[in-house]
């Protein structure tokens, strides 16, 4: 297969079939509690799409250069990856707060809950198991982001219409929340033969 | 003592941390297909919770406040290596069927939010039973689960038989969409004997 190929069925393979939400249980925290209206959703996707791609860069970057030449992969790797991770977000933060205002009034509160969001950290160790170079990483992060975006746009609408619809009390809020997302990945498990 | 108890009972109903607050939850829902790796998993959690709880504790009246979000990740991330290290040496086979959730505990929200909402305030016994507390209310919710899924998805729990041979199992239940699936009929029923129990008063 060639190298190209390769690179699209990683992307098919993190977006669809391997869906980091709904089939890997990556970044729920956000995805339960921030679903409930359909602004905050788009704007936490945005986000996490931009610290995601950015994280697995500078992390493999670390894997490869320092800590596996070292030897010290077993007992740094947590470590390291969590540090890289918050001060990429806080650097992020500061980037935005000066250069565009505007848009940091728009994400106010998302930009430091991506720090955590076990999603970035999950796409590394991800990249870090699987062995892959810095390419297949970048392709793998992108397609993990497009996957969690995907998701939360499906149940942010599902939630929306559910809001008008009559249901038994005790089911309203979360509990119909993951009832929902379980059938939604149900649907997803039909991408499951597209990869072999 | 009655004090401490209250501590405990705290995390297991009233505020359980997956059932009540809904933090998370990544781990609970990935790792519930089998009870092995729920009750490793659950090792690993109160084995970070309680340890980090007490080392900030200790710590927190030298912490700045300034910078305490990065001291407490190092101390998590310290004590979830630590972790990692001890299930690969001991439990290879279950490590190797869960270790990227076994990672991820570094950022499980319930740790964070306990050491910033709990241990930074409370002295290092209360802090004790607050992580014990807590540890059992994550443990019961996923032993649970992982037991029901297995019994039906596999006919065994932990590995022993319960259903006969015959019984062909129900594969959907050790699939990703049923933990969604239980997790939401949990939830549910809590809020309904919550909400009986409040009409009966």
């Amino acid at each position: 297969m060639s190298y190209f190929a390769n690179l699209g069925k990683i992307f098919v393979a993190a977006a669809f079939v391997n869906n980091i939400v709904l089939l890997q249980f990556l970044g729920l925290c956000s995805y339960i509690g921030l679903t409930d209206d359909m602004h905050a959703s788009i704007g936490m996707g945005y986000a996490v799409t931009f610290v995601t791609v950015l994280a697995a860069s500078v992390t493999w970057i670390i894997d490869r250069w320092i800590l596996i030449p070292f030897n010290l992969q077993p007992f740094l790797q947590i470590v390291s990856f969590i540090l890289v991770i918050g001060s990429l977000v806080g650097l992020v933060e500061i980037y935005i707060r000066k250069m565009s205002p505007h848009l940091y009034k728009a994400m106010g509160i998302y930009l430091p809950l991506i720090a955590t969001n076990c999603l970035i950290l999950g796409v590394t160790f991800i990249n870090s198991l699987q062995g892959f170079d810095f390419v297949e990483s970048i392709v793998e992060a992108v397609g993990a982001a497009i996957g969690y975006f995907m998701a939360m746009l499906i149940l942010a609408g599902i939630r929306e219409r559910l809001r008008n619809s009559e249901l038994p009390d005790f089911f309203k809020g979360k509990a119909i929340a993951y009832m929902v997302s379980g059938i939604v990945a149900l649907a997803f498990m039909g991408f499951q033969g597209m990869i072999k | 003592m009655k004090k401490y108890w209250r501590i405990v009972w705290n995390g297991i109903t009233p505020s359980n941390p997956i059932l009540i607050l809904a933090i998370g939850l990544c781990s609970v829902v990935a790792v519930t297909n089998s009870v092995q790796n729920a009750l490793l998993m659950t090792f690993v959690f109160s084995f970070v919770l309680i340890f980090s709880e007490i080392i900030i504790s200790l710590l927190r009246k030298v912490i700045p406040g300034d910078i305490r979000v990065p001291i407490f990740v190092l101390v998590i991330a310290t004590f979830t290596t630590i972790a990692t290290l001890l299930s690969r040496a001991y439990f290879n086979s279950i490590y190797e069927a869960i270790k990227l959730y076994i990672f991820l505990v570094v950022v499980n929200c319930i740790i964070i939010g306990r050491a910033e909402a709990f241990s930074y305030q409370n002295s290092i016994v209360d802090s004790i039973f607050d992580g014990i507390g807590m540890s059992i209310g994550y443990g019961w919710v996923i032993i649970a689960m992982a037991a029901v899924r297995e019994v039906f998805g596999n006919g065994t729990i932990a590995g022993f038989r319960v259903f006969p041979a015959s019984y062909s199992p129900a594969l959907v239940m050790i699939l990703p969409p049923a933990g969604f699936l239980i997790l939401g009929v949990l939830v549910g029923w809590l809020e309904f004997t919550l909400r009986k129990k409040k009409v009966k008063k």
